[in-house]
């Protein structure tokens, strides 16, 4: 099963190292992993996609946790949450099939952000999902780069409305 | 305080003195209570052998860095303080990798000083510079470089705190030469606070009830105890509880001293090498508490089959140990001393009198033994001679191998900290620079390394260490010319092909003389008596050269991939 995780750390060099390099010498695979900074300056939020069972997410979780430079772990998989990553995808296009590429996009609310003479550049946000799913509906024309951030996420407001 | 309450002006904030990075690194060290450090110098450290030089603190110059980091280990584990070691960059650095895993595997409290090329190098494949922090980085609790000497105090105490704290084990810092270089107002913290490590040291009271029922209910209880009592000092809690509540004990290898060997509770060592008793009461329990252990797989043999009738109880302040590898029924994260504690407020006790009466019955039927002969000197008899002499009363550290589990088999450790050993990495040249720095930490103390003739070999050069400031230790050298575990396997497991376990050893005694050490042979059960005695009244070190039994093997075996249940009580031919 996939699992979203949320991690706290400290903006140190090697941090990033520490946490991957946890996760590969004890054989957990991380399937996707971004970091920014926080809330707090100092500090930097981690979100890390894993597969692997209940207990293997465990172990991840007291091992993250063990680390000196992380301060919270948070599995937030079943949590109400908002998940979202970043797609550039650059696809051959020509004059002839340019807005019918722009007829696909516009549902995904994914945007036109680079026009050439024979590529454009599409650029969506969402889960996942979503964005396999405008990957292979873009394939027939012919995809010559992706560039996907891989997942970022928070929880959401426990009182708040969910705006999508 | 009441004159203090008066003071209407404070009084005036003290300049920070300035000082070098270098000089910081020996100020902080003598604040937080180091009076030994083992290394070696070099280029990146120098500035930092430089302010060491008329510190006052005592600097044990070995001849490889891995004997400084393993004699640290030695004198932590002696004493429950936190060994410090000093080295240069790169292969300095590198050198120290081994000690240092070893730290790591068995939770011992080392801080680590490295030099390091300066920072306007790093990264540029500079003259002796290494990543150490990227190679030092999975075998570590935490590590350090630091970028400012003003952040030198800081991350010394943090360093100390950190290894000596929660889970103990090794820190390192690396300082850059001209951070060691840098002048910097020197501020020593009052106190340390980490805001990502915070471990858990009080047991949950709801647990602990739990725990207290389960155990009123058992009909087999069993404790199964480790490395973490030592390190926690709880083996006063642990002797108290299980005499209290009437519950049998099986120890670790780590473990061996934290419980009198002579208590009728006590059932002996578990695991590949464990005793039968042990490795049966383990099996047929319906109560396992175990408390500072981590289910090493030397110890569960096939983890299907380990201890398959029994609810389990985890004690560990890691709590990433509990259910690593076991299943566990009653988790608890807590220091181990302080959950004994809680346990025994509760009083608990098992009703089990039949239980106690099989296991010793266990213990009685198939105790530890082997054929002793009057004309060849075995392995086992040289050990049994060292526990009768030294009534139990010495500090043994061993190398690793055969002689290793003989050791943990016939020498009876009675107390806690008296028997150090590699458990966890199994590092061949651990022992002979773990007694050093054992030595060094109880100097009143026999010390007595119990040595292989191959692992003796791995740091052999320490003989030079140990003459020329005169460090008493005995070392006992089990020769049987082979790799004698690799041998035993070989002859078990892989068809009596010794491929490459037939190894040579010097002449012992003429290499201990060489150095200066006094050196002994014994070749038989007479002048192995004589060689003892005669060691442990010489007041310098001594080397003895004990010729053994080629052929001998370690027994019970639990053989590898098999459960404790399907152990070879005596030889393979027998």
């Amino acid at each position: 099963m996939r699992h979203t995780l949320s991690v706290l750390v400290n903006d140190q060099p090697g941090v990033l190292a520490r946490v991957a390099g946890l996760f590969s010498r004890r054989g957990y695979n991380i399937d996707s992993l971004t970091v920014g900074p926080a809330e707090e300056p100092g500090l930097s939020r981690m979100t890390i996609t894993t597969i692997g069972d209940e207990a293997t997410l465990e172990q991840v979780m007291k091992q993250l946790h063990k680390l000196i430079d992380v301060i919270k772990v948070q599995d937030i998989t079943r949590e109400p949450m908002v998940e979202r990553e970043l797609l550039l995808i650059k696809i051959s296009a020509n004059p002839a099939t340019r807005s019918e590429i722009a007829g696909i996009v516009e549902p995904f609310r994914a945007s036109v952000v680079d026009v050439g003479r024979s590529s454009m550049i599409i650029q969506a946000t969402g889960n996942r999902e979503k964005n396999d799913a405008l990957i292979e509906l873009l394939r027939p024309y012919g995809i010559k780069e992706i560039a996907r951030t891989g997942a970022t996420a928070l929880v959401r407001s426990q009182v708040a409305a969910r705006v999508k | 305080m009441a004159i203090q309450a008066f003071k209407t002006t404070p009084a005036p904030q003290a300049q920070p003195v300035e000082m070098t990075g270098a000089r910081m690194v020996v100020e902080c060290l003598k604040r937080l209570g180091v009076t030994t450090i083992f290394g070696y110098p070099g280029g990146a450290i120098l500035p930092v052998y430089d302010a060491l030089y008329e510190s006052g603190i005592e600097h044990i110059l070995v001849r490889h860095e891995q004997a400084a980091i393993h004699a640290a280990e030695g004198y932590a584990r002696a004493t429950g303080k936190v060994g410090t070691v000093m080295a240069t960059s790169g292969p300095g650095a590198t050198n120290l990798v081994t000690g240092i895993t070893d730290a790591f595997m068995d939770s011992t409290p080392v801080v680590i000083i490295t030099g390091q090329v300066p920072t306007s190098m790093i990264g540029r494949d500079a003259f002796q510079e290494a990543d150490v922090i990227g190679i030092t980085m999975p075998v570590t609790k935490h590590n350090y470089q630091v970028r400012d000497a003003k952040e030198l105090p800081r991350i010394l105490a943090e360093a100390y705190h950190i290894a000596g704290t929660g889970r103990p084990g090794p820190v390192l810092v690396d300082i850059p030469k001209d951070v060691s270089n840098q002048v910097a107002p020197f501020v020593f913290p009052e106190s340390v606070q980490i805001r990502g490590y915070n471990p858990t040291t009080e047991p949950s009271p709801i647990q602990i009830e739990r725990v207290c029922q389960a155990i009123s209910k058992a009909r087999r209880p069993l404790l199964y105890i480790g490395g973490g009592i030592i390190s926690a000092n709880a083996s006063e809690e642990l002797r108290t509880f299980a005499r209290q509540a009437r519950i049998p004990v099986v120890s670790t290898l780590m473990g061996l001293g934290a419980f009198p060997p002579d208590d009728p509770l006590f059932v002996g060592m578990l695991g590949m090498h464990g005793t039968y008793a042990a490795n049966m009461a383990v099996y047929h329990c319906d109560l396992l508490i175990a408390c500072g252990v981590r289910f090493d797989d030397r110890v569960t043999g096939k983890l299907e089959r380990f201890s398959p009738h029994s609810q389990k109880v985890h004690i560990d302040i890691d709590p990433a140990e509990i259910g690593k590898n076991v299943r566990v029924d009653y988790p608890i994260v807590a220091d181990v001393k302080n959950a004994l504690q809680a346990l025994l407020e509760k009083s608990p006790h098992a009703n089990c009198d039949d239980w106690i009466y099989d296991v010793q019955a266990w213990c009685r039927e198939y105790p530890l033994s082997y054929k002793n002969d009057s004309s060849v000197l075995k392995p086992q008899y040289v050990i049994d001679l060292v526990d009768r002499m030294t009534n139990s009363e010495a500090i043994v550290t061993t190398e690793v191998g055969q002689h290793q589990m003989w050791a943990a088999h016939f020498y009876r450790a009675k107390e806690p900290r008296t028997f150090i050993t590699s458990g966890g990495l199994g590092t061949m040249g651990y022992g002979f620079p773990a007694a050093m720095g054992a030595q060094l930490a109880r100097p009143d103390a026999t010390v007595i390394c119990i040595a292989g003739d191959a692992s003796f070999q791995m740091n052999i050069q320490e003989l030079q260490t140990i003459s020329e400031r005169n460090i008493p230790v005995k070392v006992f050298v089990i020769n049987n010319r082979f790799l004698g575990m690799v041998r035993q396997w070989q002859e078990m497991f892989h068809d009596n092909r010794l491929s490459e376990s037939k190894i040579g050893a010097p002449d012992f005694v003429r290499v201990a003389e060489a150095f200066n050490v006094k050196g002994i042979r014994a070749e038989t059960p007479e002048q192995a008596e004589r060689a003892i005695a005669e060691a442990l009244a010489h007041p310098g070190p001594v080397v003895v050269d004990f010729i053994v039994e080629e052929g001998e093997n370690v027994f019970p075996m639990v053989p590898p991939g098999k459960g404790n249940d399907e152990m070879i009580v005596k030889g393979w031919d027998e």
